[in-house]
């Protein structure tokens, strides 16, 4: 078994990059997740895997940067905080558009504007609802732990060359900040030229081969009826997430009267909250998004139709309430408690807005 | 069983790696733990401190309003966390700098002189093992040995050598604590 260690989610971020086989990291330095970079530095994955780490001039180098590596069929990565994944929206509807594969991280903090460098939860709408121009989503994942933060940067360079498509790793300032118990994942090596070349024949460029004629990586197309065949092609792919790909735990859900929905540190707050109120006899859940594109739509509908009420918890001024309103199944109350600007909320907040926004509504 | 704990003091006390330590303890007897520092525009000599959550069982929420033990090393953070101990809970403090004593009657509150052991010693950057000396004598929540094992975890092997003289410093801070409020 791994060696259990004591990590900050920042750190596990890019000891996890390195571990999964990862072949480069272009990022710019922005708090709160500048540790991804400097523990990168520090370990020097170029002389253990060959890993290249490069500290670009600016974010919008960084996702161009991605955009070739990616483009030549490699794992390739950034990450960033809000102000700083706002400049990269270009080059994500480019990625997005030429069809690859990506792992962005965004470890989010209170804006708008430069706003402030505390953990926020503001950047829901930014990376589930596209962020840049056109129909296009980014598969966002969003840890509630620094296990989570190294188990899906693997899961999130998976879920990408599954489908061929930008994938983002969703935090905030305290996943990023905070350290927890973690097991490391075990190496994988990187990919060799022969294994992209097999598994990425039709698109990446590799080389003109004998066998087929060259592969073209571009998001320009002039014709508007092959445009459109192009992003039908993009919402059956999307369909297929959908049906495939959603992932969410529920939290003593099974007798619960209310629930609360919430993802990353706000679910673990609201864990919290959910202890509270049990202790006061009022049964309450918790549904976690862990996919928050795609999300859990099915589960929504399912538990409203189970429960009195729902809250959801979110550090910001109420976005995911948004799609849970969109997919409940009955006539319940769906109320949005939430703290923002990088102000976080605190157990007993939750408890009392349940009580008076829900309860005794 | 699980222990949710403030530390609070200055930067450069060594508030954060006393809760690291103790997280690494933790962690040597199996334990779930979370090591939640506050962050933000800090300045040298500013406020510092961490939440360091031990337990047995999932760890719910790293942010908290409500603690089990507060460790507290300025005034500042008397301040600002006397009033956030469980009732039936712990206050530890190094009285040095304080010049509001705590007032509560529901916790149990002990005094720990660590800046001034520290400096009758010579040695003041054994300060945070005398107060973490202290608080475990009054909650023996993680044993010594593991504290040990937590040292050689989180210190890199070139500053091995030092873990005696730091276990030294929390067995002295054992025998140095003194009750205040005892429920």
């Amino acid at each position: 078994m791994a060696e259990v260690k004591l990590m900050k989610g920042n750190e596990v971020l890019a000891e996890a990059a390195i571990r999964c086989g990862c072949d480069a990291y272009y990022g710019y330095p922005i708090t709160p997740q500048s540790e991804v970079m400097e523990t990168l530095m520090l370990r020097k994955p170029w002389e253990e895997t060959g890993m290249v780490v490069l500290q670009a001039e600016s974010e919008l180098a960084s996702i161009n940067m991605v955009y070739g590596a990616a483009a030549c069929g490699k794992k390739a990565m950034t990450s960033s905080s809000s102000p700083g994944i706002s400049l990269m929206q270009e080059g994500l509807t480019y990625l997005a558009g030429a069809e690859l594969p990506c792992l962005v991280i965004d470890v989010v903090r209170g804006g708008p504007g430069l706003g402030t460098i505390q953990p926020a939860q503001s950047d829901y709408f930014q990376a589930t609802k596209g962020g840049g121009h056109g129909d296009y989503h980014l598969i966002v994942l969003a840890p509630a732990s620094v296990q989570e933060m190294n188990d899906f940067v693997g899961l999130g360079f998976d879920l990408a060359f599954k489908y061929r498509n930008p994938a983002m790793i969703l935090a905030d300032g305290v996943i990023g900040q905070m350290m927890e118990k973690v097991q490391l994942s075990e190496y994988k090596p990187r990919w060799t030229q022969e294994e992209i070349d097999k598994m990425s024949d039709n698109w990446a460029l590799t080389g003109k081969k004998a066998h087929r004629s060259h592969n073209t990586v571009t998001s320009l197309e002039l014709d508007s009826y092959k445009q459109e065949v192009f992003n039908h092609k993009l919402q059956e792919k999307y369909k297929l997430m959908e049906e495939n790909d959603v992932l969410f735990e529920e939290i003593q859900c099974e007798d619960a009267e209310y629930i609360f929905v919430a993802y990353g540190s706000a679910s673990r707050i609201c864990q919290k909250a959910v202890q509270l109120c049990r202790e006061k006899g009022i049964k309450v859940g918790i549904l976690r998004p862990i996919t928050l594109y795609p999300f859990p739509k099915k589960e929504i509908a399912r538990l409203s139709k189970q429960v009195k009420g729902i809250l959801t918890v979110e550090m910001s001024a109420g976005q995911m309430v948004e799609d849970v309103r969109l997919n409940v199944a009955n006539n319940i109350p769906v109320e949005h408690y939430g703290r923002f600007g990088g102000v976080i909320p605190t157990p007993e907040e939750i408890v009392e807005a349940l009580e008076k926004q829900i309860i005794g509504a | 069983m699980t222990e949710e704990i403030i530390i609070a003091g200055f930067g450069g006390q060594g508030v954060l790696s006393m809760g690291k330590i103790l997280a690494y303890s933790g962690i040597m007897q199996d334990q779930e733990v979370a090591w939640m520092p506050s962050y933000g525009p800090e300045m040298r000599g500013g406020t510092a401190n961490v939440t360091v959550i031990l337990s047995d069982e999932r760890i719910s929420s790293p942010i908290l309003t409500k603690y089990d033990t507060a460790i507290v090393l300025n005034q500042q953070s008397m301040d600002k966390f006397e009033s956030m101990v469980k009732p039936g809970g712990t206050l530890i403090y190094d009285p040095n700098g304080i010049t509001h004593e705590p007032t509560r009657k529901d916790i149990n509150i002990y005094k720990i002189e660590g800046t001034a052991i520290a400096a009758e010693q010579g040695n003041p950057k054994v300060f945070n093992m005398i107060v973490l000396g202290g608080f475990l004598k009054v909650k023996p929540i993680v044993k010594l040995d593991n504290v040990e094992k937590g040292l050689q975890k989180s210190l890199p092997p070139r500053h091995h050598k030092m873990i005696p003289m730091n276990i030294e410093a929390i067995q002295t801070g054992m025998k140095s604590v003194e009750v205040v409020n005892q429920l």
